[in-house]
């Protein structure tokens, strides 16, 4: 669980740090696909010549083992720097490619492991290497070797791959560009994964963006839906459908309650039991401070991109909150720009 | 000759990127040119060359029907000509620019229904799309490029297609696109890069297509039975459209029934004054537009007469706006919103939240 709180100097400085170590860096783009045939190869084949046309400095570290007419014809324009088989394995010959140093290396195929004695055990890891160097890197990379996604893709292919590449490195990339095809007969799920994929990529680039020249707005590109939860709230019936939510939308599911001091030991356990689904249905959760619910509330979904808010109904009643509006109506006053969805909730005992 | 035959619906797949210069039109051109080399009797409807040496040697060996002229206050315009496409009957047919407006005195309003009639006639149709003209997300395209879309497609045609694909492109790429003067002429490429082709703008952009494309994938997978129902709460206040489009695009995402009513004293629109008249229609029309049955009501307490409605018609979730409500709002608890809140206890009440565009 995390306490809110606003950015620290210490993050701030890696941020910067991180800044100026990618101005020296080489430039990092992965070509993604869901399967293999949809087109990467060709596509980033071209873009190196399109490159080269411009006056850029383009070689070919790696190339797929499967061919075609078409690629051959491309590769043929190429200045190639052969990989090395060592074992019956492909890895590229990383001193030969920081020894030529061109501007560009293409590296068709991320997910290798290379054999065993090597300097780095990942393709991936090389090509760090390389961008280190101040060498830009194309490659490409199908959507099954990710490493975090092995569970569902496995389910959908039957075949869980042995070599894979993490989703941070995707993430870290400068440029990741999809593509997209219709797919046959049962891959579509995989398309899908792969296109959520990469829009994750670009929200992370877009969140950067904006932290970076201190844009505090709701962009409302991602949904991102805050279940707020008192120690009395009813909680399941909101929890499970903020879930639901979020997987249609593809979005995130926050959890936030403001702590208060004086919590009875039946309040505690009421909160704790509703804390517990919230974790089970794998919320990200956040403990609130403020002397006024309703404002740590929306200043938390502010600066969170919150879109959506889901609250249970009041559940005090009568003359005093149609006099004073309810805690409800307070939130739905200041939640400019957010939806606010009200749930229904079993009258207290 | 061969006749289409009407019992078979043509195919309608959708090249949907989120600028221009993505290589929508190139991409549809270049699976063109992959169908007429398979031997698919395959003709160009209409096509926007922008001066695109790339996109113009695609079409190269193509058959292009030539565009309809039309004369509109004194100047010549041209359109689709959609019978001579269909007077011709080939078997796909390449459409550039879906969201299309038509000018005055055309047959039909918009390019896309010029497209349904060609799908009518079993002509499968190959076309290209942004994203920013998809309906619903009209409020969010303005929120995030401080544009308002004027020529939009509703969702329900994009679901149509049997095909979605995206186009995709970085926004790096595409702004150099644009400075070497690939994509527009030199003055509009300026007035381009002001607008929607800034950086941010493009990435929030490319963001949502992903996501639209995703859904457009899930969307066509198999269909669970709908659970939900959403009922939106029609008014006359210019929030209403928002209103709408929210309602729609939650309900798509949620696979939901989506329904719209509004309700006045006796239940004849005839009886409101003509300006309040006027902005009803339009919004009950907008929601029927975008496949929301709609529904007038008649009585003299909207929130009463609201929750009636959705308890007899098993509704799960109501959609309202608090700003609606806020002009005769001496005490809180007199809203609209007030009063669902408290009449409404076993149901889900939505309040939409307006979007302002974010600089």
């Amino acid at each position: 669980m995390e306490t809110h709180q606003r950015p620290d100097p210490e993050q701030l400085l890696r941020q910067i740090e991180h800044d100026e170590r990618r101005g020296r860096r080489g430039r990092l783009k992965i070509f993604l696909g869901y399967a293999s045939g949809v087109g990467k190869s060709t596509k980033m084949l071209n873009e190196g010549l399109r490159r080269r046309d411009r006056g850029e400095d383009v070689v070919i570290g790696a190339v797929q083992p499967k061919s075609s007419p078409e690629i051959d014809r491309l590769l043929s324009r190429y200045e190639i720097i052969r990989t090395l088989i060592v074992d019956g394995k492909d890895a590229i010959d990383l001193e030969a490619i920081l020894r030529r140093h061109p501007q560009v290396v293409l590296i068709d195929g991320l997910a290798y492991d290379n054999p065993p004695g090597s300097r780095y055990s990942k393709r991936w890891q090389e090509i760090e290497a390389i961008l280190e160097a101040g060498i830009s890197v194309v490659t490409s990379v199908n959507l099954h070797y990710i490493e975090e996604l092995q569970d569902e893709v496995s389910h959908i292919t039957g075949k869980r791959p042995a070599e894979t590449v993490p989703l941070d490195f995707l993430k870290r990339a400068d440029d990741i560009e999809i593509i997209d095809a219709p797919a046959q007969a049962g891959l579509s799920q995989l398309r899908e994964m792969a296109l959520i994929v990469a829009a994750e990529v670009v929200e992370s680039e877009l969140r950067e963006y904006l932290r970076s020249h201190h844009i505090e707005e709701i962009w409302g590109t991602q949904e991102r839906i805050l279940v707020g939860i008192t120690p009395r709230s009813d909680a399941r019936p909101i929890l499970e459908s903020g879930r639901r939510n979020a997987d249609r939308f593809h979005g995130e599911l926050f959890v936030a309650y403001v702590r208060q001091v004086e919590l009875s030991e039946e309040d505690k356990a009421a909160l704790e039991a509703n804390l517990a689904i919230a974790r089970e249905l794998n919320a990200k959760i956040y403990r609130l401070q403020g002397r006024d619910p309703v404002r740590a509330l929306i200043k938390f979904a502010r600066e969170k991109g919150i879109t959506q808010i889901f609250i249970g109904h009041s559940l005090r009643r009568g003359w005093w909150n149609r006099l004073r509006g309810n805690p409800v109506e307070r939130l739905i006053d200041l939640s400019e720009g957010i939806d606010v969805r009200v749930f229904p909730q079993r009258p207290l005992p | 000759m061969s006749q289409p035959q009407p019992a078979r619906r043509g195919r309608l797949k959708v090249f949907l990127s989120y600028a221009a210069g993505a290589g929508k039109t190139y991409r549809m051109l270049e699976e063109a040119q992959e169908l007429k080399a398979k031997g698919v009797d395959i003709v160009v409807g209409y096509f926007e060359p922008h001066g695109r040496k790339d996109t113009i040697e695609k079409i190269q060996g193509l058959e292009i029907i030539p565009r309809r002229k039309i004369e509109y206050r004194d100047c010549v315009f041209e359109e689709m000509d959609t019978d001579a496409i269909l007077k011709r009957a080939p078997r796909v047919c390449a459409v550039d620019e879906f969201p299309h407006t038509n000018v005055p005195g055309s047959e039909r309003a918009k390019r896309w229904e010029d497209v349904m009639v060609l799908l009518d006639a079993g002509i499968d149709v190959l076309t290209t799309m942004n994203l920013q003209h998809l309906e619903s997300l009209n409020d969010q395209i303005l929120q995030i490029s401080g544009i308002r879309v004027r020529e939009t497609v509703p969702d329900w045609v994009i679901k149509q297609a049997d095909e979605v694909v995206m186009v995709d492109v970085t926004p790096e790429a595409l702004i150099n696109r644009l400075r070497r003067g690939v994509v527009y002429a030199p003055d509009k490429a300026a007035a381009a890069l002001e607008n929607f082709f800034k950086e941010q703008t493009l990435v929030a952009l490319r963001e949502l297509a992903l996501r639209q494309a995703a859904h457009e994938v899930d969307l066509r997978q198999e269909e669970p039975r709908p659970t939900d129902r959403i009922l939106i709460h029609i008014t006359s206040a210019p929030s209403a459209a928002m209103l709408i489009r929210r309602g729609r695009r939650v309900a798509d995402y949620l696979r939901a029934e989506c329904f719209a009513v509004y309700s006045c004293p006796t239940g004849n629109l005839s009886d409101l004054p003509p300006a309040e008249r006027e902005s009803v229609e339009r919004h009950l029309n907008f929601a029927r537009n975008l496949h929301i049955e709609t529904r007038i009501l008649q009585g003299t307490n909207p929130a009463h007469t609201l929750v009636d409605f959705a308890r007899r018609h098993q509704i799960t979730q109501v959609f309202l706006t608090r700003s609606a409500s806020r002009r005769w709002n001496l005490l809180p608890s007199s809203s609209v919103v007030s009063q669902v809140l408290r009449l409404a206890r076993n149901l889900q009440v939505t309040v939409v939240a307006e979007r302002r565009k974010n600089y």
